[in-house]
């Protein structure tokens, strides 16, 4: 479905993506992890065309959409959210949705239903009428999910939707993203909280400095010794493996 | 649903207004509702582009003024008649705009770069009107007087206030329209968050363009019908900064994206510096003076216009949050 082959893209010196390739099946649910500043929404920015990539294709669905405009890549079916969260602030939770649900549906009134409809199944049915700015952090996230998915996508791309959100709320957004997932729209995760990468996603990619260091299931990823020392520090995966040998009654 | 309520009530506030001629004989009171209702046009062209599109324009004068001067060179120049001039007049300055707009959204100029480059797009227009021979230059441009309704020239003010009334009309209808459209949905998810619409598949760049070829051209009517109206033109007039200002001034104080804001604001500012004007007599300049006032009052205490006191009535005036639902 999503085929992103060697893209890159540098800011002045800096390579912020550099030769990432990787590609998304067809109602998978998975995920692209990493330590902060790695590039991981860099990535995102320029899939979904607000970068322009200085080399590499993207292809999605069968087309190539290098270069192509934001508004196009999300009538294609491939939509973003975003780890800020940007509500339309002054609008309503019905209208915020409603926007995207008017990717697909030129009526007021059956964009308002749609975005009742999506409201509900991300928990917000409730707060239809609120104004947007005045969402929880987390209710904010369910907005950004709730708007995503009422472009009636093929293709979601969650920009750490769970990163600052406490356990319990992440544990109430978790059934939200399966349940999208279940409903027939792949997933790729851009995630912090390995806690969700583990129990959500079925394959994983790291990114470190721009570049992908390991990929494969979560498990088997965050065992990887290239991993550990991306997120922790050179040194940290013998020293935790030396420590395992130590105190298996805790490992 | 409000948003029926909404056109019912702007039907019923216009048919209001619409008795104006069968209730008023002063003449002079009549011209104060006639400039009321002028100054609600140019603000509401405005809102469409600065109320309900977030890009604040300090040069509608260019429109404005491209509108007046259309209509009367075509008419001097060529005899073409008014009514056609009209629609000429409000195209041509939705060409202005559109241009204006094409250079400053092509390059994603916002906020106060894009209130510069129309602000210096007006006054380009006003030294180019200047200077050229078909504008009458400095000296102005009179049209000549021939009162006949075929000429879109009134023997009495009754006329021209059913003129300015359908004119204003069409304007809010269309921003009603606005409302309840997806356009306006999109519009208004610019205005409040570029990137969060560009991702949920609005083509940021199509929208402001469209709504800017809206505001031009509610713009350019005004400039047709004070062309008509006062039958004289200048440069200072046509595209100096008071048209500019004015046309932002009224939504403002009135309830910036909201639709009856540029009518209760247009009246407000009117009628206060009529007033001011009675008792302090005719001092030059009092009257934006006293607009400065209100705007400074308005911002400290109403950010939400003159409006945001309705709302809290019962929100029959629909603000931007009773727009739908």
């Amino acid at each position: 479905m999503l085929e992103v082959d060697g893209i890159t893209k540098s800011f002045g010196g800096l390579k912020a993506v550099d030769g990432v390739s990787l590609s998304v099946k067809q109602g998978s649910l998975v995920s692209l992890i990493g330590p902060n500043g790695a590039g991981k929404t860099t990535f995102f920015a320029l899939i979904t065309g607000f970068h322009r990539p200085d080399g590499g294709t993207v292809q999605f669905d069968g087309k190539n959409i290098m270069g192509a405009k934001p508004s196009d890549i999300a009538q294609a079916g491939m939509v973003r959210t975003f780890q800020i969260v940007q509500p339309f602030a002054g609008q309503t939770v019905r209208e915020n949705i409603a926007v995207g649900a008017h990717l697909r549906h030129a009526s007021r009134r059956d964009a308002l239903d749609r975005a009742a409809e999506v409201a509900e199944k991300v928990g917000l049915g409730d707060r239809l009428d609120m104004d947007a700015a005045s969402l929880t952090v987390a209710g904010r996230k369910r907005l950004e999910v709730a708007r995503a998915l009422a472009t009636d996508p093929k293709l979601v791309l969650f920009d750490e939707v769970l990163a600052g959100l406490n356990p319990s709320e992440i544990r109430d957004v978790i059934p939200v993203i399966r349940a999208v997932r279940d409903s027939g729209v792949t997933i790729l995760l851009i995630e912090h909280v390995m806690q969700a990468v583990m129990q959500l996603s079925e394959y994983t990619w790291v990114l470190n400095q721009g570049r992908l260091i390991a990929e494969g299931p979560p498990r088997a990823v965050a065992a990887d010794k290239a991993v550990i020392e991306a997120y922790l520090g050179p040194g940290m995966a013998a020293r935790l493996s030396a420590q395992a040998k130590r105190e298996p009654a805790h490992a | 649903m409000i948003n029926r309520n909404q056109l019912l009530t702007l039907l019923i506030v216009f048919a209001i207004i619409g008795t104006a001629p069968f209730l008023i004989t002063r003449e002079s009171t009549l011209n104060t509702v006639i400039l009321i209702l002028y100054v609600a046009l140019l603000g509401q062209a405005w809102n469409i582009l600065g109320g309900y599109g977030g890009q604040f324009s300090f040069g509608h004068a260019a429109f404005f003024g491209t509108g007046a001067y259309s209509v009367a060179v075509l008419q001097l120049q060529y005899g073409i008649n008014p009514w056609i001039g009209l629609f000429i007049g409000g195209l041509l300055a939705m060409g202005v705009a559109l241009f204006i707009g094409f250079a400053s959204f092509r390059y994603g100029l916002r906020g106060s770069y894009f209130a510069l480059v129309t602000l210096a797009f007006a006054e380009v227009l006003r030294i180019l009107s200047n200077s050229v021979s078909f504008t009458g230059g400095g000296v102005g441009i009179l049209i000549p007087l021939s009162r006949d309704p075929a000429n879109m020239q009134f023997a009495n003010n009754v006329g021209y206030f059913w003129l300015i009334w359908a004119l204003c009309l069409a304007c809010f209808l269309t921003v009603w329209w606005l409302g309840r459209s997806r356009f306006g949905a999109w519009l208004q998810a610019v205005r409040d968050n570029e990137d969060a619409a560009r991702a949920l598949g609005v083509d940021v760049f199509a929208t402001k363009m469209k709504a800017a070829a809206l505001s031009g051209f509610f713009s350019g009517l005004a400039g047709v019908f004070y062309a008509q109206f006062y039958l004289y033109l200048d440069p200072a007039i046509a595209y100096g900064s008071a048209v500019s200002i004015e046309s932002l001034l009224v939504p403002i104080i009135g309830g910036m994206g909201t639709l009856f804001g540029p009518l209760i604001g247009a009246a407000v500012t009117h009628l206060l510096a009529e007033t001011t004007r009675h008792f302090v007599g005719d001092v030059p300049g009092i009257a934006l003076a006293i607009y400065g006032l209100l705007l400074i009052l308005v911002v400290m205490f109403l950010p939400r216009g003159l409006i945001s006191i309705f709302g809290r009535i019962g929100g029959l005036f629909g603000s931007r949050r009773a727009a739908d639902a």
